[in-house]
């Protein structure tokens, strides 16, 4: 075993995890509790390493709650808050129902047609993210193409870009195939022979399927799910370009903070209750993917 | 020492005859090849290797004999330098080989799935090891093809690995791993992954190679059958200790405990008591008897009589010419029986309730078997076929 | 399972493909279509494709994302191989747990923190924004999708073939560019691709870490999407989307005539 000079191989990417992913967290932390100024960087206080031990102690007596008690106060960011949890979980349900019977049905297929099927699930995911869902703008707004299609079979037309709905639309069709990949991964795997075994203890089909390929399936139901809420509950794209005016979602409040109001304390603030948050998914799906991986 | 020097195999055991003849480690001032010096090694706190101290000679064919576990793989491991030893030394040619790396040990291993490399044909991998050791391209060529000839891969030698049989991978396996010539080859498992017949034939092709190359080969195997044919000497190891060192037909006939002598064969064993040990014969005394046999116990103590299926002779009545102390005759009556073709084995219950086994070759082609279900028979052995064991 | 489909499962694969595929084909469509309006067909036309040629800016823009691309999945495989190297081969060690969560976080993150993030250490750094900090961060993105690509292959590669080329006189850093590394090429060079695909494709991390001159063209196209619908992007986007097609569907080819070969 060269697990000792495998281990030599960790240097590098350790350092550039710590460099580039956890050394920011903090830093994101650090302005959480800073105070939002008129300035470039526009923020307050900062460490005076001038003023060597003495700065780094005024440094931290600047560092306040302040930020976190204007999130609470202001009902904006509580609603974006829940908007986004429920956005995000009745996106995964309807995820799981959707691509469940895909997922099924690719595993039930030939094994040529099914790694076809899966490279047809693939495929538009390498295609731009921003192009398909401009793509959806244009099939969804008022004088699009969906409404050109329903008049032209005679039924009224729908508005229904910038509401809630074209957004869940949006999170199901991104999200499509990290639900279907890691479900027909699993049910790919499964052991036909199980199936048979049931039947032939006297279960009927769908009995069969409820009592053995549903359990056995669950694993790849988790993953899927975790790996579309936790980024969805953070998403930007879809609630900013299909969500209109009065879709909240964290993701877009951070954006706003940012870029609009210059509001750096308050963005990492937003920025940190969102990781809280997630923090517990997160852990679950680490500990499934190191479990698949091992 | 040239490999290629005979090239023409034939596929003949050499058993008996010169063979016998070539015992270096009965020879005091004969150097071993390799010599594990009190060697121990743990992983996680469990012991895989236990003060294992054994020596191996050049040109022998020795073999690791023992249950999955018993850390046979591990020792060859340590030989290879995979592992380090947290304990001992191992020397080859009397040097300690301790801070060599695997990849300048002139030791080569023929792994248990081949691990041949997939991305290389068969010519490629044969020359993997030449490459290294600098070989120009000619005389690695050339090497390359006299390796196909020897294994009988002759014009494959452009094949992709996933084209090959089971049985001519494990042949590509073997060329890889003999090109350079190494001073001892390690074959783990080498004929786990063949079926029983093809193993057969490679057990016989392995022996006349080791003998024509005159190479030393260190064979790992859980197969008792296997270590029988082709070492001649084979170590049994148990939980990470070599129990017993020795020829096949000594670890056979006279094993030395109960494990070995139930480890390799089938064994009949009677618990007694040593009541008589003198000039290597011992008398013994059980409720199921009186016993005679080969070797020494200690008098007063609980020793065992170890005796073969097929050194058992089985009668159908007493033998009117035996006194009544006669010892090695027991009662019993037939309550199974397994035809084998060759054999025929005869499970025999006693009075005391224990079964018995006893072989019987089958001479003649006879049909209808004297001997069925529920015959009393009477069960006789010579105390020469008989060694008596004291752990 | 090998039994055959049933009319609900090719009904549910079907649909389900239709939903993926349909916005891409009105885009593909309406690319050529004359009429600036997307409900009203005005006749063939190529003019949206005359017109995105003559757009420098946009054009500066595909530039500037090729080299990010390339730059940063490159430097995500390189890191990525060492990761999946250390976390399959390594062993229980001090920081396989920081690395493994580091990387597989990183995998479900929200762009927006990470981009939040980043930004706030090329401020700290005081590195000026612009191509660099772009590539740095697509590279940090990518980075733990490559290493996920490489270490499900290095699992599955048996560690016997490194060790036989080490017996047969390679050292150990040799017998893993000669063994190891031509075994698991396939899933190195997918990897590539993945990170290059995925810095292509990303807006929010690249408008956080970007500065001026290092426009990227995600970043063009969500101010052109947010001013109202062009249809130059249709034009962009089906040149994007016949490029990847391409690429796939040859890729796919590829192994499925080296799969017949065996």
């Amino acid at each position: 075993m060269s697990g000792g000079r495998s281990r030599l191989a960790a240097i590098l990417p350790l350092l550039w995890v710590a460099v580039f992913f956890a050394f920011p967290f903090a830093l994101v932390a650090k302005l959480s509790l800073s105070d939002s100024v008129l300035a470039m960087p526009p923020y307050a206080p900062r460490i005076d390493w001038s003023q060597g031990f003495e700065g780094v102690r005024a440094f931290l007596a600047g560092l306040d709650g302040e930020t976190y008690a204007r999130l609470v106060k202001d009902r904006l960011y509580l609603d974006a808050y829940l908007s986004s949890l429920r956005l995000a979980a009745t996106g995964t349900g309807l995820l799981l129902l959707i691509g469940y019977p895909i997922a099924y049905g690719i595993a039930r297929c030939r094994p040529g047609v099914r790694e076809a099927l899966v490279m047809a699930v693939i495929l538009p995911f390498w295609t731009s993210f921003l192009i398909r869902i401009y793509a959806w703008i244009a099939i969804l707004k008022p004088a699009g193409v969906l409404n050109a299609a329903l008049g032209a079979l005679g039924l009224p037309p729908v508005d229904i870009l910038n509401t809630e709905t074209a957004v869940l639309l949006g999170l199901v069709y991104a999200y499509l195939p990290f639900m279907v990949l890691p479900l027909y991964a699993v049910l790919e795997r499964q052991d036909e022979s199980l199936i048979e075994a049931a039947q032939d203890l006297g279960a009927t089909p769908l009995q069969a399927f409820w009592r053995v390929t549903l359990p056995i399936s669950i694993p790849g139901a988790a993953a899927g799910a975790l790996l579309c809420f936790i980024p969805m509950a953070g998403e930007f794209v879809i609630p900013d370009l299909m969500g209109g005016s009065e879709t909240l979602m964290l993701g877009r409040v951070i954006w706003t903070e940012f870029f609009a109001n210059r509001d750096w304390p308050a963005a990492s603030a937003v920025a940190i209750v969102l990781l809280a948050t997630l923090i517990v998914p997160i852990l679950l799906f680490e500990r499934q993917q190191s479990k698949v991986l091992k | 020492m040239d490999p290629g020097a005979d090239r023409t195999l034939s596929v003949r055991p050499q058993i008996g005859g010169i063979r016998d003849t070539f015992a270096p480690w009965e020879d005091a001032t004969a150097r071993p090849l390799v010599r594990f010096d009190h060697v121990s090694k743990a992983f996680g706190g469990v012991s895989a290797v236990d003060g294992v101290d054994v020596s191996i000679y050049e040109r022998e064919f020795f073999a690791l004999l023992g249950p999955s576990g018993c850390g046979k793989t591990t020792l060859m491991r340590l030989l290879a330098g995979f592992e380090t030893p947290d304990a001992g030394r191992i020397l080859l040619e009397g040097r300690d080989i301790q801070d060599d790396p695997p990849h300048r040990r002139p030791v080569h291993m023929m792994f248990q799935a081949y691990a041949l490399f997939p991305h290389l044909n068969v010519a490629q991998n044969i020359a993997f090891g030449l490459k290294r050791q600098g070989l120009g391209k000619a005389d690695s060529a050339a090497r390359v093809e006299e390796m196909l000839a020897l294994v009988r891969l002759e014009g494959l030698g452009r094949r992709r690995i996933d084209q090959l049989s089971g049985g001519q991978r494990q042949r590509v396996a073997l060329a890889r791993a003999i090109a350079p010539r190494p001073r001892i080859l390690l074959l783990d498992e080498p004929m786990a992954a063949l079926d029983k017949k093809l193993r057969e034939e490679t057990q016989f092709e392995l022996m006349s190679l080791q003998q024509s190359l005159g190479m030393t080969f260190m064979i790992v195997t859980h197969d008792q059958d296997e270590a029988m044919v082709v070492a001649d000497r084979i170590a049994v190891m148990r939980e990470g200790r070599i129990v017993q060192v020795g020829r096949p037909a000594e670890i056979y006939e006279a094993p030395a405990d109960r494990y070995v002598a139930g480890f390799i064969g089938d064994i009949n064993l009677f618990e007694a008591r040593v009541t008589h040990s003198e000039n290597g014969r011992v008398k013994l005394a059980s409720d199921e008897g009186l016993f005679e046999a080969e070797g020494a116990g200690p008098v007063g103590k609980t020793a065992w009589v170890a005796v073969r299926p097929e050194k058992i002779t089985v009668l159908t009545e007493r033998p009117a010419d035996l006194d009544r102390d006669a010892p090695n005759v027991v009662r019993g009556e037939i309550h199974d029986y397994g035809y084998l073709g060759d054999w025929t084995t005869y499970m025999v219950r006693m009075a005391s309730g224990r079964t018995l086994r006893a072989a019987r070759a089958n001479a003649t082609r006879a049909l209808d078997r004297p001997l069925g279900v529920g015959d009393a028979v009477w069960l006789a052995f010579q105390p020469t076929s008989a060694v008596v064991l004291t752990r | 399972m090998r039994r055959g489909p049933s009319a609900f499962n090719i009904a549910s694969v079907a649909l389900g493909l239709v939903f993926l595929y349909a916005p891409i084909v009105v885009l593909v469509i309406y690319s050529f279509n004359d009429s600036r309006s997307v409900a009203v067909w005005g006749g063939f036309s190529t003019r949206w494709y005359a017109a995105l040629f003559r757009d420098q800016q946009l054009l500066d823009a595909i530039g500037v994302t090729l080299r990010v691309g390339a730059i940063s999945a490159t430097l995500a495989t390189l890191v990525g191989t060492m990761a999946a190297v250390a976390l399959v081969r390594g062993g229980r060690f001090r920081g396989r747990t920081a690395l493994a969560g580091g990387v597989y976080a990183t995998l479900v993150m929200p762009e927006v923190i990470l981009g939040l993030s980043l930004l706030f250490l090329f401020v700290s750094l005081g590195l000026p924004r612009g191509f660099w900090t772009v590539t740095l961060s697509h590279a940090t993105l990518t980075l733990a999708y490559a290493t996920v690509v490489i270490q499900a292959r290095l699992a599955t590669f048996d560690p016997a073939l490194e060790e036989a080329a080490q017996d047969l006189g390679c050292p150990p850093w040799k017998a893993f560019m000669l063994v190891t590394l031509p075994g698991i090429a396939p899933a190195v060079a997918a990897a590539w691709i993945l990170a290059f695909t995925l810095s292509l494709d990303d807006l929010v991390i690249a408008s956080f870490t970007s500065g001026p001159g290092a426009t990227t063209l995600p970043m063009r196209l969500y101010s052109a999407v947010r001013l109202g619908v062009d249809p130059k992007i249709n034009a962009v986007s089906t040149l994007l989307i016949g490029l990847v097609a391409t690429g796939v569907v040859a890729a796919y080819l590829v192994q499925q005539r080296r799969r017949a070969r065996n």
